[in-house]
């Protein structure tokens, strides 16, 4: 139902784009992750400053039945701040480096936010009405002389303007010697995972001094390592299974009921390595930046530098299907690992049927992948494609000599332009994308 | 940062293509170019990995996984060097370059930073330690070089780093150390020159992929502070040692990063040791620093 290409009865169209728009852009601004919450109705980002802003979608209005509701600002808040570690010497970023929402569960929404050491629970709740008529308090608030008091009303709630407050609920701090990349919300709706590059963790939402280790691959000498945790997530359904996924390009999958300590995995997903495209960036090109399960919790998908990659959970010799992101980067390669860029964490996401996946790319182009049609298209998140409702064209990166027009050359490409965080509404086609410090949110119109 | 051709040639294939040779037998001189080019970029990768290994964001931890991922990438080279043979070669040329108290201009420092250091052989034979520069040659050197490699590592990065740029005979431990540790823990470097084992090649390349150090091993300081304080120990008993030196070296380099060669090397000199580093102090010799300078830049 993603429909890619023209042709079909479907097409993506520019919804909104929130952000600055001067050149100049300041770090502080630049979007580090992006996820929407269990209905859609929320949107949250964190950024490099440390900042959470959560938006909300407007109710459909009947003016404009094309276009479904907008995303305007609910709630922006502090959620870290810069810290120094005295004994190390060193800062600790306030960077949000994921956000992930609780269940709703009651009128208000909680979040986990985390940056590189502590994981923190936000709730956000809203006042809109406001009691009047009490029986104690005069309207201003002093408080009514009781002898003066003759009579009893009952107070009324009336409408006020809308105030959203956002708290910090709990602080789970201290648990992490490594930076957390990763935080995962498990499907009791009590625990959830963290993991830094050598461990992951195990949390009570309710229970901040205390955590568990689940996994530890820390290697008794430090220099003896090879290997890190690079995504972990916890299985949709099934509450006493996570993966966690490597810089070797391989996925663990663990099953809490088997030991405390899951370092002996219950399945090991890995794709052996093709020998004649073996090269000394072979590793690094095979580490995998982001694991996330399939809503239907029967597959996972993986996203490493040059491909993304769905597994079956059964199958553990190799994924059921691969997709390139760029593969006309493969010759860059050098190039890339020495502006750095080959160490770009790309994420990857499902839509909420589990047909598309979607991930990011350079020059702020992102590719969106059809697993039933197996067709994929490319587009580009640009201030000049930004007219309301207007409908993205197809890009094409052009590989061979000749350049057709409307293509841009591999050379070409800003690689300073880079779409890491994008997020999929989980019931509509909905879509948010990151780029850089604006977020651009694409909908579906249908003809 | 390339290095001149000839010295290239030296190393890589070690013959010299003789005049009107290429004529006479043309694909083989295709295939030595083709060999050459491929040596070239494997160098120059090599070259690459070491700075960006060194060249850390001093104010916030490094990537770990960054790190992690460019060491791997290190040591492949390495091994793929030391099983052609390319790196026996390039030592050999090393040492000879360091007998003469003259280090080419063409030799990559990155290669004399690696040594190798196996934990096997701690202990087993105690070798001289080699002087710093030029000076007598050490009779372990030559055994070093006939008996083979096996893995190879890196030289610590510490606050001390500018003397890890010493030319540093391969298979011994790199000169820096002799500079820090003369005084105290001269026995403790004598026994991590493990180099001249009577192990055979094929046992040692086994070995020494088992238990060669890497990247974050040898990151660690290699000469603790001498008897510490007990007090002191206490205090921070609880506190994960490991990662410390991890930090300590990865953060040793406490310069801005994407400075030039000669800003970085000038600031390590002149920086003083991190809180946690070592005690023992840096006595680089500053015409040392611009030969190395020399070096690392291509000149």
């Amino acid at each position: 139902f993603v429909g890619v290409g023209g042709g079909n009865d479907f097409q993506w169209c520019f919804s909104q784009v929130k952000g600055a728009i001067d050149e100049d852009v300041a770090e502080a601004d630049i979007i580090s992750t992006v996820e929407f919450n269990y209905s859609g109705e929320l949107l949250a980002t964190g950024d490099k400053g440390g900042r959470v802003v959560i938006f909300q979608r407007e109710q459909e209005s009947k003016n404009r039945p094309h276009s479904r509701g907008e995303y305007n600002v609910y709630s922006t808040f502090q959620s870290h701040e810069p810290e120094f570690d005295y004994l190390k010497s060193l800062e600790i970023e306030e960077k949000i480096n994921k956000i992930r929402w609780l269940p709703q569960q009651n009128a208000a929404h909680s979040l986990l936010s985390t940056n590189d050491k502590t994981i923190k629970l936000w709730k956000i709740s809203q006042r809109d009405k406001r009691a009047e008529g009490y029986n104690l308090k005069d309207e201003d608030g002093r408080l009514r002389d009781p002898f003066r008091i003759t009579s009893l009303r009952v107070p009324v709630l009336l409408p006020m303007d809308r105030m959203v407050e956002a708290s910090p609920r709990r602080i789970f701090a201290n648990a992490h010697t490594y930076h957390i990349n990763s935080i995962s919300v498990n499907s009791d709706h009590e625990t959830y995972l963290s993991a830094d590059d050598l461990r992951v963790n195990l949390w009570h939402l309710e229970i901040t001094d205390r955590s568990f280790n689940i996994v530890d691959i820390k290697p008794a000498n430090m220099e003896e390592l090879t290997e890190v945790i690079t995504a972990a997530e916890c299985h949709p359904h099934q509450c006493n299974v996570f993966v966690y996924s490597s810089s070797k390009g391989t996925i663990r999958l663990c099953d809490m009921r088997a030991a405390a300590l899951c370092d002996r995995q219950s399945k090991f997903f890995e794709e052996p390595e093709d020998p004649s495209s073996r090269s000394f960036f072979s590793e690094i090109i095979s580490s995998i930046s982001d694991v996330k399960f399939s809503h239907s919790g029967r597959y996972m998908m993986t996203r490493d530098y040059l491909s993304v990659k769905v597994w079956d959970l059964n199958m553990e010799n190799r994924p059921v299907e691969t997709y390139q992101v760029h593969e006309y980067l493969r010759s860059k390669l050098c190039s890339l690992y020495e502006n750095d860029c080959i160490f770009d964490k790309f994420e990857c996401c499902w839509n909420g049927a589990d047909s598309a996946i979607m991930t990011g790319s350079y020059n702020n182009f992102f590719r969106m992948f059809d697993r039933n049609t197996r067709r994929d298209i490319t587009l580009e998140a640009s201030r000049e494609n930004s007219k309301p409702r207007a409908i993205l064209k197809a890009r094409k990166v052009s590989t061979g000599g000749k350049r057709k027009k409307d293509e841009i050359s591999v050379d070409s490409l800003d690689f300073n332009k880079k779409i890491l965080h994008t997020a999929w509404h989980p019931k509509e086609n909905v879509i948010a994308v990151a780029a850089t410090n604006n977020l651009y949110i694409f909908q579906d119109k249908i003809n | 940062m390339f290095p001149k051709g000839t010295k290239r040639k030296f190393s890589d294939s070690g013959d010299e293509p003789a005049a009107g040779g290429e004529d006479v037998n043309q694909p083989s001189s295709v295939a030595v170019r083709m060999l050459s080019s491929y040596s070239l970029q494997r160098q120059s990768l090599l070259d690459m990995s070491l700075i960006k290994l060194q060249l850390c964001h001093m104010l916030v931890e490094p990537n770990l996984c960054r790190s992690v991922l460019i060491a791997n990438t290190v040591r492949q080279i390495q091994e793929e060097m030391t099983q052609d043979g390319t790196w026996q070669i390039m030592t050999q040329a090393l040492s000879a370059a360091n007998a003469a108290a003259q280090c080419s201009a063409d030799r990559l420092v990155a290669t004399e930073v690696l040594c190798r250091q196996t934990e096997a052989t701690q202990g087993e034979q105690v070798l001289k330690p080699f002087p710093a520069v030029g000076s007598e040659g050490c009779p372990a050197e030559e055994e070093v070089v006939v008996e083979g490699e096996g893995g190879v590592t890196m030289s610590t990065v510490s606050p001390q780093a500018p003397t890890s740029y010493l030319p540093g005979t391969f298979g011994m431990d790199p000169c820096w150390e002799e500079e820090n540790g003369e005084d105290e823990e001269e026995d403790e470097d004598s026994e991590e020159c493990g180099s001249g084992s009577e192990e055979g090649d094929s046992d040692r390349l086994v070995e020494d992929s088992r238990t060669a150090e890497q990247v974050f091993g040898t990151f660690e300081i290699k000469n603790p502070a001498p008897s510490p304080d007990p007090a002191l120990e206490e205090l921070f008993s609880d506190v994960d040692a490991s990662y410390y030196d991890l930090d300590t070296v990865l953060t040793g380099m406490q310069s801005a990063p994407k400075m030039g060669p000669y800003d970085l090397l000038e600031s390590l000199s002149s920086h003083g040791p991190s809180p946690l580093s070592s005690s023992t102090s840096c006595r680089s010799d500053l015409n040392e620093l611009d030969h190395i300078m020399e070096i690392i830049v291509g000149s």
